[in-house]
């Protein structure tokens, strides 16, 4: 009952969080420099044209009006058509946001394998060898921005071994996983390293808890005491953290796309400020936000079912 | 956190012994420091001018002459990267410095007020992190044109929220010790006690942060400078440098590497001094 009470209360702080964010992204939008008239129309634009334009946009109306148009239009999924591509930017969206979805979800993936054993073995050999190599090497791949390592896997990987494509998506499946490999172990490296970071610590602090002597005390096996007793409860903190870094994750899907050339959201997310593509900017953050406080939703829903504590 | 019911500040500053000191700390102090020194007199390390270009010299590989090789300019890259120091460690404090500032008085007075001031603050957190940080400094950064000024800016309206949350909570829990009550009666100003009594206890997360924060606001400034949004070509920045040697990577892979070399250490210096920091804090307590 705690629970759906919890799951209840955790959905209606959505709404206020979801209000500010059309605020925010009808103000920047409002702030982006040339107005959408003369880039639809181009520099030779006449003045009635534009005018013309306005007011089909709804541009003449006062800012509250304005607004009162943008919520109507989103709340009917309408977000406007591109300026430059021509196409309604809900099927941009929907033609792009899939692929940045795929190469995040194979970067978290990708991070998990990485970081769960390696903390597990950091955790259990502590201060010894392994467990400083093991800390050292992600120390340093948190320091690397992730333009930087990507271009270098580009470059060793895919250029000089040839063992990986040197960008673009592919056209099936399988091939959009053989395309995405690289990029998504570019995102990966630095979540990795926050990820096992966090889980060391969190196992080194759950090892000493009373319940885990009880545990052994009572003659659990050890295998049985580390999977069910101490990963679950190390795990708690990392799932939070997880979830705060899909923001970070999306963040640098776009420098990843642009690195790789991959078509996807963040690729389009540049072009389109680059190109003053007003409706793709301000759908695709919408969108992007939308993703990111329905993760946190998840990510509060997970920890409170891991520990029901946090319900209460 | 401790729960103690100690009063802040004098009482509990100890001499410091440098054997005492964590490894981390002096390692990374240690990187900051030469850091620090490059960045404020590069000239009296590197070679050769940072924006000199050498045309009987494009792309030669490291070599006693050139060191670090030399760009498609013959620029040598080794000058680039000492010179790239004053931009990026200008970047990681510059960048920092002002949300830490705001974020620190802002999250004491929300976390001391509690109720409806804390409930607006807390969805305004909600807000700014559901967008992801990079895309919407990018935006911001777009709607006021490319530049390191812009790039401040926009890192500033978004980044003090960071600083304000941790220091709002911290000053949460320390507002319901015995010590503040005691000012309260005391009859001191809440403002007396919110920075003189409550901040010291309150601030130390903050402080930790702001050095993982000076790295990756590195790791920002040098993204935007390699998309074109951030430092301004023919500056040397790292990001810029290592976007001017990326079509070049099969042929002369050291315009690129060095410069993305140097951002790794001095992002180490910063997070060992940060780890160390933390660890000395918490032993103190």
């Amino acid at each position: 009952m705690a629970f759906l009470s919890f799951i209840f209360r955790r959905l209606l702080q959505l709404i206020p969080t979801l209000a500010f964010i059309l605020v925010v992204i009808f103000v920047l939008v409002r702030m982006l420099p040339g107005d959408p008239a003369s880039a639809i129309l181009g520099d030779r634009a006449r003045d009635a044209d534009v005018t013309r334009i306005n007011a089909e946009l709804g541009l003449d109306q006062p800012i509250p009006v304005q607004f009162g148009i943008f919520l109507k239009n989103i709340a009917t999924g309408d977000l406007g058509n591109s300026i430059h591509l021509k196409v309604s930017v809900a099927s941009l969206i929907a033609d792009r946001l899939p692929v940045t979805l795929m190469l995040t979800a194979m970067a978290a993936l990708i991070a998990l394998v990485l970081a769960v054993p390696l903390a597990f073995v950091a955790a259990t050999r502590q201060g010894r060898v392994a467990d400083n190599s093991i800390r050292g090497a992600f120390q340093v791949g948190l320091s690397m921005p992730v333009f930087y390592v990507g271009l270098i896997l580009l470059t060793v990987f895919g250029a000089q071994l040839r063992w990986f494509p040197v960008g673009g998506f592919g056209s099936s499946f399988v091939d959009h996983l053989y395309h995405l490999f690289l990029p998504a172990l570019t995102l990966a490296l630095s979540l990795a390293a926050i990820l096992m970071r966090n889980l060391r610590a969190a196992i080194i602090g759950v090892v000493d808890a009373e319940y885990v002597d009880f545990a052994r005390a009572k003659g659990l096996r050890s295998r049985l005491i580390m999977t069910r007793h101490v990963l679950r409860n190390a795990l708690i903190s990392t799932v939070t953290l997880f979830g705060l870094q899909v923001g970070t994750l999306l963040g640098g899907a776009v420098i990843t796309e642009t690195v790789f050339a991959i078509p996807g959201a963040g690729r389009l997310m540049i072009d389109s400020i680059y190109g003053r593509d007003y409706p793709v900017v301000q759908g695709l953050a919408l969108a992007l936000a939308v993703i990111v406080s329905l993760t946190f939703l998840l990510t509060d829903i997970v920890q409170a079912w891991l520990d029901p504590r946090v319900a209460r | 956190m401790s729960t103690t019911v100690s009063s802040p500040g004098t009482g509990r500053r100890r001499r410091l012994r440098l054997g005492r000191l964590p490894v981390t700390l002096i390692a990374g102090g240690l990187i900051l420091l030469a850091s620090l020194v490059l960045a404020i007199v590069p000239s009296a390390f590197a070679p050769y001018d940072p924006i000199a270009m050498d045309y009987m010299a494009i792309l030669s590989p490291p070599s006693w002459a050139h060191p670090f090789g030399t760009d498609s300019f013959g620029r040598d890259v080794l000058a680039r990267v000492i010179h790239a120091y004053t931009i990026d460690m200008q970047i990681a404090v510059f960048a920092t410095t002002g949300p830490l500032i705001v974020g620190v008085i802002v999250g004491a007075l929300v976390g001391y007020a509690g109720g409806v001031a804390e409930a607006i603050f807390g969805r305004i957190v909600d807000a700014v992190i559901s967008f992801p940080f990079l895309v919407l400094v990018i935006a911001i950064v777009a709607v006021l044109g490319p530049g390191l000024g812009n790039m401040y800016i926009a890192v500033g309206v978004i980044g003090w929220v960071f600083y304000g949350r941790l220091v709002a909570g911290e000053v949460n829990v320390q507002k319901r010790l015995d010590y503040a009550a005691a000012g309260r009666a005391m009859g001191y100003t809440p403002g007396r006690i919110i920075f003189r009594h409550l901040l010291p206890n309150a601030i130390t997360p903050a402080i930790v942060y702001w050095m993982t924060d000076m790295a990756l606001a590195i790791l920002l400034g040098s993204s935007l400078g390699y998309l074109g949004l951030g430092a301004q070509p023919p500056a040397a920045e790292w990001g810029v440098q290592i976007a001017d040697g990326k079509n070049f990577m099969s042929t002369a892979w050291w315009i690129s590497v060095f410069p993305g070399v140097a951002i790794v250490i001095t992002g180490l210096g910063f997070s060992l001094f940060g780890d160390g920091l933390a660890e000395l804090l918490r032993t103190k307590k």
